[in-house]
């Protein structure tokens, strides 16, 4: 009767078994700093240009829908408040975190995946490397880095973006811009804008390596990994969203 | 020639190996003894690379032991492992070079990875030359895998393999999907490097004739070509293993193989030209 469930259990099992060894690598040597530097830019810099044009667009439409509802209110001054808390607490790190999903767990399962099914992975194993140690820990850990300050990166094209046209269209000057922006934040919301790219960073780079590194039926399994990478990367990111913002509103409270 | 008394440098015992319920070896025992060249023979999806790789420890049996240079291979750890894969050298079916390395690199791999190689810096670089020579690939280090053919990249691959001069050496497939002639220079290159570095060699394919070519010939390092083997000296130490569905239906030498009455086994034997 419990069979159907056998599948999921034992996959959810890998999964974090895979966590536990990247995580556990980060300590252990060898340590491949190398390939560390190279995924950190095929990731980060690679994204910036991706996630800079997303920040920018969504500031700037965040200040348009937000400056109408405040008009109602005759609070168009506020507008600066209003994008920069939905950029650092909600827009920045899951707009980024969904960019990077959709370009890196992609590339990252595609890549693992073609590896494992032209035996790339068992060569490795047999000329003395952990396959973990090799390409898990070394994207982990270049993801962790760089989502973060990627999210830091998008947040303030973001508001850039917002004051584009808070001085194009709403009439607002600049200071009164700036200083409600700069105003609007306190430490609960800089700590859960870092705290969420984190966490999505850690999921991202393990579902990418763990659709990757289970691939198999030749290049149409790698297809199918890269689109299983994706969303699962995707709904996780936003479920765990939902679950970060309940404890920084809880704390608050 | 076998020598009981004799430990064997790689040992199954009643191996199971199964995939999610379908079974890939079953109850699989035999010995390779130093020296000894075992030529394993059988249809597709037989469990020949299988066996390969339950041999590197890279798969895990269900029950059942291997011992690979007297060490029992299904009670170590990954970690524990790497330190007989250093004394085993795979040839993978499809080559399994690494497309972001150039060729160098490649071959260099196991010299660099391997911790109880300790091969100095200084010396890599040398060894890596020699061993392209040895596959006649010398002017290829700068090149990457997708630069190359396919009977070029197999070669690459044999070098990879043979680089750190393992005492045990496993080729799976080496001439699958080459034309006869790059195959047959493939073949050369496996004969030479068993009877220059006198390995013990598991060949897995499916084409009977280049199971005579190692039984029947041998490297003359004179003349730099191969020559039949004197009747008994190399034929006696080829033994021929033929697996159906996982299991060992055969295994013997070549006069056995060809006058066997079996008719899967006698699927695989062309009579000696």
């Amino acid at each position: 009767m419990l069979d159907p469930l056998k599948k999921p259990v034992n996959e959810v099992q890998d999964f974090f078994l895979l966590t536990g060894r990247a995580l556990r690598n980060i300590f252990r040597r060898p340590h491949y700093w190398d390939d560390v530097s190279l995924q950190m830019d095929t990731i980060g810099v690679g994204s910036l240009g991706i996630v800079a044009i997303t920040g920018f667009f969504s500031g700037a439409v965040m200040a348009l829908q937000m400056s109408r509802a405040l008009a109602q209110y005759g609070q168009v001054g506020k507008t600066g408040t209003l994008v920069s808390l939905t950029l650092a607490r909600e827009l920045g790190p899951v707009l980024t975190a969904l960019m990077v999903a959709g370009r890196n767990a992609s590339g990252i399962a595609s890549e693992l995946g073609s590896m494992k099914v032209t035996e790339q992975i068992d060569a490795m194993r047999a000329l003395g490397t952990d396959p973990v140690q090799k390409l898990v820990t070394p994207r982990l850990i270049a993801i962790s880095v760089m989502l973060p300050i990627l999210t830091v990166i998008a947040d303030f094209v973001g508001m850039f973006g917002g004051f584009i046209i808070a001085d194009l269209y709403l009439s607002l000057s600049p200071k009164q811009y700036w200083t409600t922006v700069w105003q609007a934040l306190v430490w609960n919301d800089v700590a859960q804008g870092l705290l969420k790219p984190l966490v999505f960073a850690v999921v991202i780079a393990l579902i990418g390596c763990y659709y990757g590194l289970r691939t198999t039926g030749g290049t149409q399994g790698v297809g199918r990994s890269t689109t299983q990478a994706v969303v699962a990367a995707t709904v996780l990111v936003f479920i765990l969203d939902l679950m970060i913002t309940k404890i920084f509103v809880w704390q608050a409270s | 020639m076998g020598g009981a008394s004799r430990q064997p440098v790689l040992r199954f015992e009643h191996v199971h190996v199964s995939f999610e319920g379908d079974v890939a070896l079953q109850d699989l025992s035999f010995d390779a003894f130093e020296g000894e060249t075992r030529v394993i023979l059988g249809a597709a999806g037989s469990g020949k690379t299988v066996l390969l790789k339950t041999a590197l420890g890279l798969v895990k049996p269900d029950s059942g032991k291997v011992y690979a240079f007297g060490e029992d291979l299904t009670v170590m750890q990954e970690q524990e492992l790497f330190h007989i894969r250093s004394k085993i050298g795979m040839l993978f079916q499809e080559s399994a070079l690494f497309d972001s390395l150039n060729i160098e690199e490649n071959v260099a791999y196991p010299l660099v990875n391997q911790k109880s190689i300790q091969c100095p810096a200084d010396q890599v670089h040398s060894r890596v030359q020699q061993a392209l020579e040895f596959v006649e690939l010398g002017g290829t280090l700068e090149k990457f895998p997708s630069e190359l053919s396919g009977g070029m990249r197999r070669r690459a691959a044999i070098a990879r393999a043979v680089v750190t001069e393992p005492p045990l050496t496993l080729y799976d497939s080496p001439t699958a999907g080459l034309d006869p002639i790059t195959a047959h220079t493939i073949m050369a290159l496996l004969i030479k490097e068993r009877d220059v570095s006198q390995t013990t060699t598991l060949v897995v394919t499916h084409r009977y004739q280049d199971g005579n070519l190692m039984a029947n010939f041998r490297y003359n390092s004179k003349q730099g070509s191969l020559e039949p083997a004197r009747d008994g000296a190399r034929g006696a130490r080829t033994t021929f293993m033929v697996l159906r569905e996982g299991r060992l239906v055969f295994e013997g030498d070549q006069d056995r193989l060809e006058t066997t009455t079996d008719p899967y086994v006698s699927k695989f034997v062309k009579p000696r030209e």
